[in-house]
């Protein structure tokens, strides 16, 4: 087993893993978060997509070993302390933009690193920009739409 | 559509944002994965890597050295769990329709790979998948048949030897109409004759699946918790199959992670973990890897489709004869032989034909077991008929939209009875059409796309049609016992309203993404004139919601909302009659309007409804011999299914250097009857869409001639991304339907349904002046390529 220090939605926490074991299990089976998902296990869908250092990443395909010392946030670290939505969130639900749900945990998180890292993303930059975070649902067209608005670039 | 008398339909008809988000939004929501179960037993499935063969040894060594590994478990050691038992199928379509035994895991022979043939039980997850790579099967590999027509070859290796033959059930429609229909052949102007291929999909909702089955070993009772559409037929399923009795199972699904279909089923793990935590007195879980599930969870599709159609001079079709061959997999399971059975009524489309014969032969092949998938035999029986349709155009030379337009059957023509025997509620198709042509911009895209090809562009432009009807609201139970199914097709509701007037609904329909929820509260605090965020909506629990059928077929709405709808009536008639007793007026004489009785002609005299769930509460002052409480249950048979249709246009771009297809435009103009909640109505069409036009382009579970499925992860196997989609134009034309009180038809299946036919056809009209007369699906640059290679070299 390996300690490892992780800084999870603002609060530091220790644990002892094994050194496989995949940050989204961590964050999952030791920690209780979750609300981030598990679709693929290999990169393709990005259900358990989670912040690190502020990046979006899969937490699927990276060890939690190597998320040590790092600051992590997750779907459970967006909202306000008192319930208030992150504006992606409200956006998302404003444009009906989730049908099961499952898929959104890690598209909203994908989506708050995406419109921070590139302001103004027009429609194809978006569509672009999401292409690793697969929905069954939506038909992505109230994502886009959603995501274009929380970045206030537009969208119905 | 009449929700109460004389009361305003205040929600109904808006776009309501949902209720079910913000749980799902925060990571509120638990599914299945997310149960914490301390001391559970994790099980790995140790799979079949052969498509068939012999299993000639299992080694558990070296998997009982890892650490947490407990126990290795062959299907000999399992089977005395199950005994007599095995995984069910409700759907025997003829009464010498083969079936073959199929147990939880295998004991002598793999017919698939992803059979299960051993299991591993563990203390962790790691543990458990751990264990199952390494226990070692000795195989001794037998001949398979995987595709669907070497199935019935001469001399063809058998998936079920005892069986005798590969054939599972032969099944036909015509009735006396056989020799109409070979004379509308034989007097025949044109006639088109295709043959298409309906690829196997994967239904890859983005939640794998997954199950957990807690004991209570003191009273015996067993919790089963299951990512799955059905809890209420997977109880009654998994207390016949384990002989566990019904009042001491329990089902629930949790938060569900979309379905599909694919969650419409009795599973192996679900029969194993349940079997196993009733002999160990402990938790036992499973949940499912996106790769195991490619192999382990059904598929949709696998047709091999013959379709003709017979048209007089002008083109108008007067016969329709189809013959499948479908790929019912290794074995049979939940509703698996009833699949190509829901298309079979359909092959005529929203067609006046007068004369129709489809007759269907399933075969085994040792591949995954094919069950229902979003549409359900709907979306092959609309390709054929709609690809053909396009056929038939190029034949009498006209458009597509006007051999549409010759053969629409007419507004005025309903209630419709069909040549295959359904009689279809409403409905105006040519209507439809008009508005999608209108939409598409019809008449600037032929220009675009005739300017292309006189400028000899590369970058050709095509534009496919597809006009669709279903049958939705499974189902009348009458209807289902004359096709041999193995249950009723009702659904059951009940409201209630507390003491402090909030309303309780309870259905019996199970959602995973429809927004059940928000939509069922939208109906009744219209009726009750109460706020929708005052209606709580429970389901998918046996405990709370024991009675109902569950979701799939588009039936959720047209079947559940409006036993909903109705039981909130029969809650209103006696208030009514509270009031009346309290008004001292006669029932007759009350009006209800929001959420008030009041006497006709005497406005002060009123009471409202709070007032009247508190004195039914109270009980002090009630009419003579009325029961306390404000309650109802309704169990609503619809006499009748719904018949959603609807046109939709695809543009298509078709590089013809590269063989890409890009869709650059898609308009869809439905009519699904009435509409709760439009924005609701539309993320379904969205989604249908982009899960119709990804069989014509993307989707393809890809196996190899030894049987290997080759396309087992999300990056072979290709789900498109937002990349991919296009944006959708959306409208509709609704007529409401006759057969349910709120003149509704349904709308989960309807994208689905459309989307395949409008883009291939779209793809096959890019191409129709280079000689491309089809292209199969998926439509992937390789085969678009190479269908115009093909075309130009047969030219040449």
């Amino acid at each position: 087993m390996t300690a490892v220090t992780l800084t999870v939605n603002g609060t530091e926490r220790s644990l002892d893993v094994e050194p496989r074991t995949l940050l989204v299990h961590a964050l999952r089976d030791d920690l209780g978060l979750t609300g981030t998902n598990i679709g693929c296990d290999s990169s393709s869908c990005g259900a358990c997509t989670v912040l690190v250092d502020g990046q979006s990443a899969k937490s699927c395909t990276m060890f939690a070993v190597q998320a040590d010392g790092a600051d992590i946030t997750t779907i459970e670290g967006v909202a306000d302390a008192d319930g208030t939505l992150h504006p992606m969130q409200q956006a998302f639900h404003e444009h009906h933009a989730l049908q099961c749900g499952y898929c959104t945990p890690g598209m909203v998180m994908a989506a708050i690193s995406l419109v921070e890292e590139y302001p103004g993303l027009d429609e194809g930059g978006v569509r672009h920009g999401l292409e690793g975070n697969l929905c069954r649902c939506t038909g992505y067209q109230n994502i886009v739409d959603a995501v274009l608005a929380a970045a206030g670039s537009g969208g119905d | 559509m009449t929700i109460t008398e004389d009361a305003p339909a205040a929600h109904v008809g808006s776009r309501r944002l949902r209720k079910e988000d913000p749980a799902l939004l925060t990571g509120e929501a638990r599914f299945i994965d997310d149960l914490a179960l301390p001391g559970a037993i994790w099980v790995g499935v140790v799979r079949s890597t052969e498509a068939h063969a012999n299993i000639v040894g299992i080694d558990g060594s070296a998997a009982l050295e890892i650490d947490g590994v407990n126990e290795v478990l062959s299907g000999a050691d399992l089977a005395p769990l199950w005994g007599e038992g095995a995984l069910p199928c409700a759907w025997p379509v003829t009464p010498d329709m083969k079936n073959p035994t199929h147990l939880p895991v295998a004991t002598t022979t793999a017919k698939y790979v992803g059979d299960a043939v051993a299991v591993v039980l563990a203390d962790s997850r790691y543990a458990a998948a751990d264990g199952a790579a390494a226990v070692v099967v000795d195989y001794e590999p037998l001949p398979a048949v995987v595709e669907i027509e070497d199935a019935v070859a001469d001399g063809a290796p058998l998936v079920h030897p005892d069986l005798e033959s590969n054939e599972c059930y032969t099944w036909g429609l015509w009735g006396d109409n056989a020799a109409a229909v070979d004379a509308a052949f034989a007097e025949a102007a044109h006639v088109v004759s295709e043959r298409y291929l309906q690829q196997r999909l994967i239904p890859a909702p983005m939640e794998p699946r997954g199950c957990a089955a807690v004991p209570s070993p003191a009273g015996g009772e067993l919790t089963l918790y299951s990512a799955t559409q059905i809890p209420h037929i997977l109880k009654v399923m998994t207390a016949v199959v384990l002989g566990i009795p019904e009042n001491k199972l329990r089902v629930v699904a949790p938060s569900v992670g979309g379905g599909f279909g694919c969650k419409l089923n009795v599973y192996a793990e679900e029969i194993l973990c349940s079997a196993l935590a009733m002999q160990r007195g402990a938790p036992v879980r499973w949940t499912e890897g996106r790769s195991e599930g490619a192999l382990s969870t059904i598929q949709g599709r696998g047709q091999v489709q013959h379709i003709e159609l017979a048209a007089d001079a002008d083109g108008k079709v007067q016969a329709v004869r189809v013959k499948l061959l479908a790929d019912m997999g290794a074995y049979l399971q939940l509703v698996t032989p009833g699949v190509p059975l829901l298309g079979g009524f359909l092959y005529h489309g929203c067609y006046d034909i007068p004369n129709y014969m489809f007759e269907c032969t399933s075969v085994f092949t040792n591949r995954t077991p094919t069950d229902a998938y979003r549409g359900a035999g709907r979306p092959e029986a609309t390709y054929a008929v709609e690809r053909a349709m396009d056929s038939l155009a190029v034949s009498v030379g006209v458009s597509p939209e006007e051999i549409r337009a010759r053969n629409f059957i007419g507004a005025d023509a309903f209630p419709y009875e069909s040549a295959a025997g359904l009689v279809f509620d409403s409905g105006d198709y040519q209507a439809v059409l008009d508005k999608a042509v209108a939409l598409a911009g019809l008449s600037e895209r032929r220009a675009d796309q005739a300017s292309r090809v006189a400028a000899g562009s590369s970058k050709r432009l095509g534009i496919g049609f597809s006009s669709y009807v279903e049958m939705c609201g499974l189902a009348p139970s009458r209807v289902l016992a004359s096709l041999d199914y193995g249950a009723g097709g009702w659904e059951a509701a009940t409201v209630r309203i507390s003491p402090t007037c909030k309303v309780q609904v309870v259905t019996g329909s199970t959602p995973h993404g429809q927004g059940h929820e928000t939509c069922w509260s939208m109906i009744v605090a219209d009726q009750l004139g109460v706020d929708p965020d005052d209606v709580e909506v429970l389901h998918s629990d046996t405990a709370v919601s024991p009675t109902g059928l569950d979701t799939y077929g588009s039936r959720s709405l047209a079947v559940g909302g409006t036993a909903v709808y109705m039981a909130t009536e029969k809650v209103i008639d006696k208030a009514r009659a509270i009031a009346a007793h309290q008004l001292e007026a006669s029932e007759e004489d009350l009006e209800f309007s929001g959420g008030t009785f009041r006497v006709r002609g005497t406005p002060e005299a009123e009471v409202p409804l709070a007032g009247i769930a508190f004195a039914a509460f109270t009980a002090h002052d009630l009419p003579d011999g009325m029961e306390p409480n404000l309650e109802a249950h309704v169990t609503y048979d619809p006499p009748n299914f719904t018949f959603p249709n609807g046109t939709h246009i695809a543009v298509v771009e078709v590089d013809t250097d590269t063989g890409n297809v890009d869709l650059v435009d898609y308009v869809a103009v439905d009519d699904c009857g009435v509409q709760i909640n439009p924005l609701v109505v539309e993320g379904q069409v969205h989604g249908g869409i982009l899960q119709g036009a990804a069989q014509a382009l993307y989707e393809d579970a890809v196996y190899n001639s030894d049987g290997q499925l080759v396309s087992t992860n999300l990056a072979d196997y290709l789900v498109p991304s937002a990349a991919e989609a296009p944006r959708f134009r959306l409208d509709s034309h609704a007529t409401p339907s006759p057969t349910n009180p709120m003149g509704v038809k349904g709308v989960g299946e309807a994208g689905t349904i459309a989307a395949a036919p409008a883009v291939i056809n779209a793809v096959v009209d890019a191409l129709r002046d280079l000689g491309v007369t089809d292209v199969d699906m998926p439509a992937s640059p390789q085969t678009v390529w190479k269908a115009i290679a093909d075309a130009q070299g047969g030219a040449s």
